[in-house]
């Protein structure tokens, strides 16, 4: 009983990873430009894709390859900082292509929220009409080692996947509480207006808020596509949807509420699976997240209309 | 001249809000712009900070030369990186999420001299003590008359030697008021040109060396503010008889 609630424990931590993960991007790019960028789901999974590529150039097993082998750590300290870089393009590209246009028109936000989600449709159908719709799977990089405490195990990934959601949140908060960039993006949400009278490119702060934002989609799509090697164009849909959920009841707009939101709706899950056929997780998770919104409409830290991020 | 403005034409969409503008500051002035409401005192400081629209102004016609060069196509964070150029718009803007002292710090942004941004802050500090107690407080919980203090502060953190005040009094207490003039004249004496919108015209012309008297778009009367002060037409209109 006890090692079956422990062994639980880690897999909600470690889906808490992933929705933290991702759910930061949703909450950064809102803190900035109060934009909710539906199409992050959908960076996540281009970031999936991303580190199949990356990882199958660096392991030698696609068409052009590397003229001598890696081993399987060295290939993953590559693949993260490439794929988070390369995704991180992606990320600005659409800042570039579809939401600063629409931001100098000063043009009512639900519009710059409509042309995030159809970006989102355009990366999933991109991907689609590209590369098919067979799935891909991912090759394994890492070679699994189990630790067991007694009678419980745990493996090599799931660590390193918690590691790198609480270190990516640790980051992040020392960045947007304690450096001037981190400051000027939380006076952006505030008034924009001002900011570049204090001699701030605004545009510079937009794009390094995506270039965060995204980058952890990429490494989020990295983590899950090796503890879940399967890729398909629609995976980072109702992931996505999920991190945003965990983004909002945390409070959207709060780091802590997007790391703290996220593991939540790892815990709820998890633990709804415990006692219920896996069909009712959704429904039952869903259903706690909208009676805590109900209870706290902004969110577990957010405050109404204050502290943005 | 420091500054010189030149037959500035300005529209908002379609509307003209500035209809040929022409004046300048020198090195080392105060230069107040008085006029009624709407005459478009804000408009000719957005145009000047390069404000983009949709917020700020667009510029049709004529030019703005500083230190003889035109800032038309200069971007508003860059006037104030490298032109030293501050501006303490209208209604404070003040970051209301971030703390006192973190609004001076975003204010040194594109700063890199450390020595001289440290003496800054014992400045500001000095010269408004309130900004002292209030240091780590959220900025948007201060007073009306505090949040203006930290404009004007957070206008002199970004190192200008030329700052533009936006109605800097808004808001302030009798006694306070002259206390931010005082300020203002001290700063002046060490070098500081500044430009100040003001409504009350009779502290504007004893404050300032010189003054323009905007009206609908259109300067209307101009000079040294103790021909102004004897003006009949401005008398009437803005000195109250
Ligand atoms: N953002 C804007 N969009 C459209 N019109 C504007 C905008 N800002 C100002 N105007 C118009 O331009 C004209 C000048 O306005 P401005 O704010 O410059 O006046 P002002 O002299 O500063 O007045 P006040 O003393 O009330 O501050 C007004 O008719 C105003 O309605
Ligand atoms: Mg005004």
């Amino acid at each position: 009983m006890l090692t079956s609630i422990i062994q639980n424990l880690f897999n909600a931590l470690q889906w808490g990873s992933f929705y933290s993960l991702i759910a930061l991007g949703y909450t950064l790019v809102y803190g900035v430009l109060l934009l909710i960028n539906f199409a992050h789901g959908d960076i996540f999974m281009v970031g999936a894709y991303i580190s199949f590529f990356v990882t199958a150039v660096l392991l030698g097993s696609y068409t052009v390859g590397l003229p001598f082998a890696l081993s399987g750590t060295m290939v993953l300290a590559l693949a993260v900082p490439l794929t988070m870089i390369l995704t991180a393009f992606v990320g600005v590209m659409l800042e570039r292509i579809a939401y600063r246009p629409l931001r100098r028109k000063g043009v009512n936000r639900l519009y710059v929220v409509i042309t995030a989600l159809m970006c989102g449709l355009i990366l999933e159908n991109g991907n689609l009409a590209l590369l098919g719709a067979s799935r891909k799977s991912f090759p394994e990089i890492l070679e699994k080692v189990v630790y067991s405490v007694g009678s419980f195990s745990m493996t090599n990934l799931k660590l390193l996947v918690i590691f790198s959601a609480i270190l990516v949140f640790v980051i992040l908060q020392i960045i947007v509480t304690r450096t001037k960039i981190g400051m000027a993006m939380r006076a952006i949400s505030y008034d924009k207006f001002a900011v570049p009278l204090m001699g701030i490119p605004i545009d510079t702060i937009i794009v390094f808020t995506f270039i965060l934002g995204s980058s952890l989609a990429g490494l989020a799509g990295l983590l899950f596509a090796m503890s879940y090697p399967v890729l398909d164009p629609f995976m980072g849909s109702l992931i996505g949807w999920k991190a945003f959920i965990a983004a909002v009841v945390g409070g959207i707009g709060d780091i802590r509420g997007a790391f703290v939101g996220g593991f939540l709706l790892g815990f709820i899950e998890i633990l709804v699976m415990a006692v219920f056929p896996s069909t009712f997780r959704d429904l039952i998770a869903f259903s706690i997240l909208l009676i805590i919104l109900s209870m706290k409409p902004t969110g577990i830290f957010g405050v109404a209309r204050t502290t943005k991020i | 001249m420091l500054l010189e403005i030149k037959d500035i034409h300005v529209k908002y969409g379609n509307i003209e809000a500035l209809h040929g503008i022409s004046f300048h500051v020198n090195q080392g002035e105060i230069v107040a712009l008085i006029g009624a409401n709407g005459a478009g005192k804000t408009t000719t400081l957005h145009t000047i900070t390069r404000v983009p629209p949709p917020e700020g102004p667009k510029v049709t016609k004529g030019d703005i030369l500083y230190k003889g060069k035109s800032i038309l196509p200069v971007e508003a964070h860059i006037l104030v990186r490298d032109y030293k150029i501050a501006l303490a718009p209208e209604g404070r803007h003040i970051f209301g999420n971030l703390t006192v002292e973190e609004n001076l710090i975003l204010a040194t942004y594109a700063r890199k001299d450390k020595a001289q941004i440290k003496k800054d802050y014992e400045k500001v500090y000095d010269l408004f003590p309130k900004l002292t107690e209030r240091r780590y407080q959220k900025s948007e919980t201060m007073s009306g008359g505090e949040q203006q203090m930290l404009a004007v502060g957070r206008a002199l953190m970004t190192g200008s030697n030329f700052i533009m005040l936006d109605e800097p009094s808004m808001g302030l207490a009798p006694l306070l008021m002259y206390d931010m003039f005082r300020v203002l004249k001290a700063l002046n004496e060490e070098g500081m040109t500044i430009l100040l919108i003001e409504q009350n015209a009779h502290l504007a012309l004893k404050f300032a060396h010189r003054a323009y008297v905007l009206d609908t778009g259109e300067i209307v009367a101009q000079g040294n503010s103790v021909e102004l002060m004897n003006n009949p037409d401005v008398k009437k209109a803005y000195l109250g008889g």
